[in-house]
């Protein structure tokens, strides 16, 4: 009874649920699945098969794969380091490879357009010691670095989170039973750290398949990925049908990534947050 | 069993600029069950990490088997080690668990088999195999520990307060588990534990350790019976602790009155430290004591009444299997096997390795 | 030898982080416009950042939509966390996966799935548009991050309190409310920096003439270099620095406290 009346507290969060999370969604179904005069028709997904649509499908996720791969790189170390770090100074150091996390998203890309571009800071930098000066804005190099640059610190969260949860003690037992170091990496700490690795994945690479900011300020409009497909579909274009039935596609690969998560991360223990 | 099979010569170690051990030495015979006792911080699990090979010392060295290992990584020693809360690989299945040693040194797969086979039996844990460590108790999860350890054949076993995490009534039947499985192998175990009836029941020998340094090393009957000093005898089980004034040869004087005893070689008038054991405390009616006093509290505790009895200003713990109700007057008697002299602790950084807990 | 490689590792990843926000803030003190040259120091493009109204107006649209939707969805929040704690396994597990959909999904099909919503049914965009779609993605947050804090609760104080005499009401307020205060504020705390920082669900769901810093930066950076900005990036990764600091000492703090109690 009175448990019951506490649960009915949760009617207004329910009903906003509902309204903002549930019927948007549908929204994009309805649209994505209909044509401009309300008709059913699967074009709007279909349209993804066009040239210039599977190119930037392609050309992202190509990006997105190359700056996941290259952040569990960087950041699997780090967080190996950072666990292992001695003394109360750690939780410190780890806020401070978290911070750029919170720091605002165009403000990071637009420092690395001031660093790019072609009369940018690297290139005074090539110049002043007299050296050729490279272009580097615009191009699928700079989109990348944008890319690791802005989602590195939520490859290295989830990492450090499930790495200092691996008592040092399990470490020690395999080298107690003989493997070396290389061995206890291998067969201990990696497979124990999977659900950070994906919780991480799914966190780099989510956001770096679709985004439209990090391609819009670094590659210039030459470089299209899907994310800029489907901005434009609903800014410039104003054709929600298409932009919806992209976005259906775009959120195949969202579910996969969300199914593969839970699969690998049943008790939340990668979780960032 | 006079073999020294390891000895730790003068180690030192710091963490932080603050020393847990102390130019320690100590060795350890072949087949020996030793035992390391003393509170949290007294060094014992840190001269354990150093024998296994998880922390080096500052200075000293250590010899195995008449070799310096004193450098050697921990996956190279003959010596495997049952971790504080077990340590199992969360993801593998027992058998891999306890595959695992005999895999990293190319063992056959009919072999490892065997071997598994061999351990599980030996814990009695037969059929557990392919169950996850997750779903087993505190207890099995220990077994486990301890079968992964032995398949390697280690010379040695180390074992770091392994019945630490189990509720009391386990903890006493795995004592005795420990026990056959010692004699069953036939290797040498250290044993790490804070738990004195733990050490007394299994050990051949008992090191006790606080602040970094050796307090007395001995059977459990010698370190119970004839303990080196107030630490010792405080540490383990009950005792009553008297300042007293040793006055000649085999007599001591407690409060003023002269008792008997049997060690001698102390001076004469000199201060010391009077041990006696609360069992040891005879109480007899007033005018047969050497001491009169008066009951003053009394608890049944199944096996004897615990009682307090206010003497000479000293309140002394007796355990008796007479009950004496409170207010009696009593006489205490002791014998004077059963009085231990130690003593004083000589400089002030002595007397700070007191008692602690 | 192992060390200084590490130590030059994490320096290295280090500078990887900062130097670009450390060069936006050297050149925001920079005369010069020009990125390749140091024209001297200057304070001019703070001033000239503090008196761009549009730049202004745009500040105060993201502190009353942060302030705003952060408030709004810590309300909500908290008492959906206290009921979902309550509920069936299988309820519990239906309105969790609900709310963990804004945080998983991409950003942009959330934006664009909040547009279709408010074009569909005909809702103007501007400034009502924009809190409402901040206030829809903060939820998640505040529920995250009060659950732990109920789950920890010990529901015999709640029942020692009622059976002390309290009623329900004055029992929560004194009992339950203190022990998931540190959860709440937290909650807060990350809602207020989310809608601060969020662009991508704002640029879908705002109107045209309604900017939040976010927009404005988007729109200035695409026109092109412009030192305010840098000015402007410079005070906020200032203020985030602060804010980060706090939300990381208080629950400790409030912790401390309650133990010394």
């Amino acid at each position: 009874m009175k448990s019951n009346r506490i649960r009915l507290l949760a009617g207004p969060y329910l009903a906003w649920a509902i309204a903002f999370i549930i019927i948007p969604l549908v929204m994009v179904f309805y649209y994505g699945l209909t044509d401009k005069n309300g008709m059913f028709t699967f074009d709007n997904v279909l349209a993804i098969a066009r040239p210039e649509h599977i190119k930037s499908l392609w050309i992202a996720l190509l990006l997105a794969l190359i700056s996941t791969i290259i952040c569990i790189l960087l950041a699997y170390p780090l967080a190996m380091i950072l666990v292992n770090m001695k003394g109360n100074s750690d939780k410190f150091i780890v806020l401070i490879f978290i911070l750029p996390m919170w720091m605002n998203f165009l403000l990071r890309t637009m420092a690395w357009q001031t660093l790019l571009e072609n009369d940018g800071v690297i290139n005074s930098i090539l110049k002043f010691m007299h050296l050729p000066t490279l272009t580097l804005i615009n191009t699928p190099y700079a989109i990348i670095f944008g890319m690791i640059y802005n989602f590195l610190p939520f490859m290295v969260l989830p990492l450090y989170n499930v790495l200092k949860k691996i008592d040092p003690n399990v470490i020690n037992a395999a080298r107690d039973l003989g493997a070396n170091s290389v061995q206890t990496f291998l067969h201990i700490t990696l497979p124990l750290s999977v659900p950070g690795i994906i919780s991480g994945i799914t966190m780099v690479f989510v956001p770096s398949l679709t985004t439209f900011v990090v391609s819009d300020l670094l590659g210039g409009s030459k470089i299209l990925l899907i994310g800029n497909v489907i901005e434009q579909e609903f800014t410039s274009n104003s054709n929600w049908h298409l932009g919806s039935g992209l976005s259906i596609v775009l959120m195949i690969f969202i579910v996969i990534s969300m199914i593969v998560t839970a699969i690998f991360d049943k008790d939340g223990e990668g979780n960032a947050l | 069993m006079s073999n020294k099979l390891i000895d730790l010569q003068n180690i030192t170690k710091a963490f932080d600029g603050q020393v847990v051990l102390d130019d320690m030495n100590l060795y350890i015979r072949e087949n020996e069950f030793l035992t390391l006792l003393g509170p949290s911080g007294c060094g014992k699990t840190t001269t354990l990490r150093i024998i296994g090979g998880f922390e080096s010392p500052d200075k000293g060295r250590v010899i195995f088997d008449g070799e310096d290992i004193t450098k050697m990584p921990p996956n190279k020693r003959q010596l495997n080690t049952v971790f504080q809360k077990y340590a199992l690989f969360t993801h593998m299945t027992i058998a891999e668990n306890i595959a695992f040693g005999l895999k990293i040194k190319g063992k056959s797969k009919s072999y490892i088999d065997d071997k598994i086979k061999y351990a599980l039996k030996l814990v009695n844990l037969d059929g557990y195999g392919s169950r996850m460590p997750d779903s087993l108790s505190g207890g099995q999860q220990q077994r486990i520990a301890i079968a992964r350890a032995i398949v390697n054949e280690p010379k040695v076993l180390l074992l770091d307060e392994p019945l630490g995490a189990l509720d009391l009534k386990l903890r006493q039947d795995m004592q005795y588990e420990l026990i056959r499985l010692k004699n069953e192998l036939g290797i040498t175990f250290i044993y790490v534990t804070h738990d004195q009836e733990e050490a007394l029941t299994m050990s051949d020998t008992i090191v006790v350790m606080n602040q970094g340094y050796i307090q007395q090393i001995g059977t459990p009957e010698s370190i119970y019976n004839e303990p080196e000093n107030a630490f010792v005898a405080d540490f383990i089980g009950d005792s009553n602790i008297i300042d007293s004034i040793m006055v000649r040869d085999e007599l001591v004087s407690i409060f003023g009155h002269n008792f008997a005893c049997v060690d001698k070689g102390f001076g004469e008038n000199k201060p010391v430290d009077v041990v006696i054991r609360p069992e040891d405390v005879e109480l007899v009616k007033p005018e047969e004591g050497t001491i009169e006093g008066v009951v003053t509290h009394i608890i049944f505790k199944g096996v004897h009444y615990e009682m307090e009895v206010t003497a000479c200003g000293y309140e002394w713990l007796v355990h008796s299997t007479s009950c004496f109700p409170v207010g009696t007057k009593v006489g205490i008697k002791v014998d004077p096997f059963n009085i231990q002299i130690m003593n004083k602790p000589e400089s002030e950084d002595e007397e700070a390795v007191g008692v602690e807990e | 030898m192992k060390t200084v490689l590490k130590r030059i590792y994490v320096g290295l990843i280090f500078l990887f982080l900062y130097a670009p926000m450390f060069t936006l803030i050297v050149f925001s003190f920079n005369q010069s416009k020009s990125r390749a040259r140091w024209g001297g120091f200057t304070f001019k493009w703070y001033i000239k950042l503090f008196s761009n109204e549009e730049v202004l107006a745009a500040f105060t649209n993201t502190m009353m939509l942060a302030l705003l939707s952060a408030l709004i969805a810590t309300v909500i929040g908290t008492i959906a966390a206290l009921a979902i704690n309550k509920m069936k396994k299988a309820d519990k597990s239906i309105i969790m996966g609900v709310t963990n959909i804004p945080m998983l999904n991409a950003e942009i099909v959330t934006g664009i799935s909040l547009m279709l919503l408010f074009l569909y049914f005909k809702v103007r965009f501007g400034f009502m548009t924009i809190l409402l779609s901040h206030i829809t993605f903060n939820i998640p947050y505040v529920i995250l991050s009060v659950m732990p804090r109920i789950k920890q609760l010990n529901s015999s104080t709640y029942e020692a309190a009622l059976d002390l005499g309290a009623n329900p009401l004055y029992a929560f307020y004194k009992v339950v409310l203190p022990d998931i205060m540190p959860g709440i504020i937290s909650g807060f705390l990350m809602a207020f920096t989310m809608s601060l920082d969020d662009f991508i669900i704002t640029h879908f769901t705002k109107g045209p003439g309604v900017d939040t810093l976010s927009t404005k930066i988007y729109a200035q950076v695409k026109k092109g270099v412009n030192p305010e900005m840098y000015a402007l990036s410079t005070i906020i990764f200032i203020s985030v620095l602060i804010l980060l600091i706090l939300i990381n000492l208080l629950p400790q703090k409030m912790g401390k406290k309650k133990t010394e109690k």
